[in-house]
């Protein structure tokens, strides 16, 4: 192999549809239509109509037996040339990033120029899922407008709710949907219910001022009607969130809510990743270079670990190998999948400590 | 959004010329357009020419394109079919000389083929030397509106002022007259004069690409008139830019890739859209020759009813909008020397429409922006043309969804007898763009098929 290779990973833009309740926007919408759309929204903003691009590899955690050749089968739908090739490959939540790895690696090898990585998901089914009494209950409190329609929204609240509807939703070694093997996790770390809503409270608001400053004007395809992602609630606010009951975990110490905690989501997501060279002949201007990246998993079975804390593990790894510590970055994305997740990933860098 | 579907007919329907008009529905289905395509001739049979005098200099060059494009030149004496009459009466002294005018063009209607074509020729009056000169060439434009409203069968009739020694500057608004690409455009005066720095102009290698390398910007193109223009653009060899508001970006997303530009989601009312607009366009395509400002709206309501969020809406979007990003257009590392601005005005700018007060406000105010920025001295050494194109009823399928009465009398009331289509209105857009037109500039052309209103 020549010298020259690896060489750098330029990450050169990405785009998303925005993102709706499960069984709302996109109710009627496959995986295949909410990628399709995506890759289309980022091939006219990046100009690629027509292009033959080295690989596209995308996923979806949820999919159906007919959707063998699900990525491909998008490209074919798109204004990408039809001679792009295009694969499938599936990590639970990690599917997108792993998908970005592998098209980097690629890049990195010489193998390929330019690549799109990416992640499509309707989790009308997803391992989560609240009971329709409580989804009616929460529904009709975000739909509420005065303190009178809230009282009344919450009126209609059963302890009975509070049993989600999960069978499929479970991990099947432990039985245990995610949420509450979250909150054990978040239990065992001591993560307060007060700091989890102030982080939710936070990422709303932070949300709804990056839409209003139009930071998501060329981040975004609008689907469906829908041209900001269902879920956020700018109008969220740490009292509103103090109401609301635990959904995941049990007893006293319970802490995780709906309104702490990710309610299932359908949407679509891609980057666009190229060489420098591929980069500078297309006129585009690398946003940051991939370096690295790590994967952990953990013994969430039969171990103490917890199942959402495989960041805690790789990050360690990574920067060890790399030389690095995190003061060294400017920005970290840590997946939301619950605020207790953030906030034990944070903890646990912060103390470099691991669970043992 | 509202629509712009009442743009501007709403009230004219339900007034009693337009009831006559419905009461009269049953009229003869009109007539097919002669419209461009890229392997049509520029004109689908034989050209008579005809002028004034010995020195006849648009004449001889209309003579020289035809005979290029192997377009046959009639027999003024025969009375064989003719595509179209050229008369060239740059060199009228006086009223007495418009009887040339008769003699060229009286006996020649009656042979001019379906979707015909007749092109007056003199010179702007407001040059002229003496009060005689001016009252002839002045006369011409009555002349030729009359002779418009009484061509049949889609043929049209408009009128080319063009300056002294700016004859050379005229072969691509014959081209555009002639071809199909003017096909819904009647009754108008074009004036052709020198290149603003006085260069001489680019003439393109192939007439087909006269937009060939060029970069273009087309605000509103997600949908409508302005996807239209975005299309024409691109099949005339420009690459083009397509803006629109975010919420429009998977229409947007169409547009660009089917024409294989890129897709820029910006409001164009918002403070940074026009330094998005250069940027965009000088990074990812290396230059930017074109802006069309297309995005428009319409918030229809009686001025009584209309609030002061109401009216600025419209005027933010229709007129402000166009300064503000102006000011990063033409500034330091904007558009190219020689470029070309096209703003979309509209016929309620020019009659004025009942419940239209901010719309027809803003879209007149596009005109008086069109005329004082072309005359800019800074815009004129650059040799930058600025116009503006005025759209009368064009079949949208905003328009589609008004009901048929209603949409019958807004679609007839025209020399035409028809609606026109969004290409009508990007053809002459494309026109603008070229720069074999950069003797056309503060120019105001409607695509309207010679409607009725505030004609
Ligand atoms: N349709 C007609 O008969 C007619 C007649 C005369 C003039 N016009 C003019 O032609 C132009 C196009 O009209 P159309 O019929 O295609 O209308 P349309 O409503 O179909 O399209 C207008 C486009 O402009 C976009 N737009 C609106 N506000 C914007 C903003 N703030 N920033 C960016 N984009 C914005 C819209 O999203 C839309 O895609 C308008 O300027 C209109 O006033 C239309």
């Amino acid at each position: 192999m020549s010298s020259d290779f690896p060489r750098k990973v330029a990450i050169l833009g990405g785009n998303r549809v925005p993102f709706a309740r499960s069984g709302g926007a996109y109710a009627a919408a496959s995986n295949a239509d909410l990628f399709t759309t995506t890759l289309d929204g980022l091939i006219a903003r990046f100009g690629l109509a027509g292009e033959q691009l080295g690989d596209v590899v995308a996923g979806a955690v949820l999919k159906h037996s007919r959707d063998w050749n699900l990525v491909r089968e998008c490209i074919l739908g798109t204004a990408l040339d039809p001679r792009t090739p295009a694969f499938d490959l599936q990590q639970a939540c990690g599917t997108g990033l792993e998908a970005a790895i592998v098209v980097a690696n690629k890049i990195a090898l010489g193998q390929i120029d330019s690549g799109i990585a990416g992640g499509t998901d309707t989790a009308s089914d997803a391992p989560m899922s609240l009971s329709d009494g409580l989804r009616g209950v929460l529904l009709a409190l975000n739909r509420a407008k005065t303190p009178a329609q809230r009282a009344a929204a919450l009126a209609t609240f059963r302890p009975a709710y509070l049993s989600p509807q999960v069978p499929a939703n479970v991990e099947p070694r432990t039985g245990m949907s995610m949420g509450d093997h979250m909150a054990i996790t978040a239990k065992e770390w001591g993560i307060t219910r007060e700091a989890q809503d102030e982080l939710a409270v936070a990422s709303h608001h932070n949300l709804a001022a990056a839409y209003d400053r139009g930071f998501f004007d060329d981040l975004v395809t609008p689907y469906l009607g829908l041209t900001r992602d269902a879920n956020l609630r700018p109008d969220s606010s740490v009292e509103k969130l103090a109401k609301l009951s635990p959904v995941f975990g049990k007893g006293d110490g319970a802490t995780m809510t709906a309104g702490n905690s990710t309610p299932l989501t359908d949407g679509a997501s891609a980057v666009l990743m190229g060489s420098e060279s591929w980069a500078a002949a297309h006129n585009l201007t690398p946003l940051a270079w991939f370096v690295d990246a790590q994967t952990a998993a953990v013994d969430y079975v039969n171990g103490r670990d917890g199942l959402l804390t495989a960041p805690v593990f790789a990050v360690p790894e990574l920067l060890a190998r790399q030389g690095m510590s995190l003061q060294d970055f400017d920005f970290y994305e840590i997946h939301e999948a619950f605020a207790s997740t953030v906030l034990t990933t944070l903890a646990a860098w912060g103390e470099r400590r691991v669970l043992p | 959004m509202a629509s712009l579907r009442n743009d501007p007919y709403a009230a004219l329907l339900s007034s009693p010329l337009g009831k006559r008009v419905v009461d009269s529905l049953g009229l003869p289905q009109p007539t097919k357009l002669r419209r461009y395509a890229v392997d049509a001739p520029v004109l689908d049979g034989a050209a008579l020419i005809g002028g004034l005098g010995e020195d006849t200099p648009i004449a001889d060059r209309a003579k020289a394109l035809l005979e290029t494009e192997g377009v046959e030149i009639g027999d003024p004496f025969d009375t064989l079919p003719v595509a179209a009459v050229i008369v060239d009466l740059t060199a009228m002294a006086g009223p007495a000389d418009l009887e040339r005018l008769r003699a060229v063009v009286a006996p020649s209607l009656k042979r001019l083929t379906s979707s015909g074509r007749v092109i007056v020729v003199g010179r702007p009056w407001e040059s002229a030397r003496t009060v005689e000169q001016a009252a002839a060439h002045r006369a011409l434009v009555g002349a030729t509106k009359s002779i418009a409203k009484e061509l049949r069968a889609g043929a049209t009739a408009n009128l080319v002022l063009v300056a002294e020694r700016a004859e050379d500057n005229v072969e691509a608004t014959l081209r555009f007259l002639l071809s199909g690409r003017s096909a819904y455009v009647s009754g108008q005066v074009i004036e052709v004069g020198g290149t603003g720095n006085g260069d001489s102009l680019l003439l393109p290698d192939d007439w087909t690409q006269p937009l060939a390398g060029k970069v273009a910007v087309v605000t509103g193109a997600a949908r409508g008139i302005g996807a239209a223009i975005a299309e024409v653009l691109a099949r005339d060899g420009a690459t083009i830019v397509a803006v629109d508001i975010p919420a429009a970006g998977q229409a947007l997303a169409g547009v660009a890739n089917r024409l294989h530009g890129t897709a820029l989601q910006a409001d164009v009312t918002a403070a940074d859209t026009g330094e998005r607009i250069v940027d965009h366009c000088h990074l990812r395509h290396g230059r930017l020759d074109i802006v069309v400002h297309n995005a428009g709206i319409t918030r229809d309501k009686l001025l009584a009813n209309t609030d002061e969020a109401r009216w600025a809406s419209v005027l933010d979007v229709n007129l402000l909008s166009i300064l503000r990003m102006n000011e990063a257009i033409l500034g330091e590392g904007g558009i190219s020397d020689h470029g070309h601005l096209v703003l979309v005005s509209s016929i309620a700018g020019i009659a004025g429409n009942r419940g239209q007060t901010s719309y027809g406000a803003s879209k007149s105010g596009v005109i008086g922006l069109t005329q004082a920025l072309s005359r800019d001295s800074a815009v004129q050494a650059r040799g930058i043309t600025v116009n503006a194109v005025a759209p009368g009823f064009i079949e949208t399928e905003m328009t589609g969804s008004i009901p048929f009465a209603t949409r019958e009398v807004g679609r007839r009331l025209n020399s035409l007898q028809q609606g026109g289509l969004p290409i009508d209105v990007a053809e002459t857009v494309a026109w603008f763009s070229q720069d074999a037109n950069a003797g056309v500039t503060g120019q105001v052309v409607r695509v309207c098929g010679q409607s009725l209103i505030g004609a």
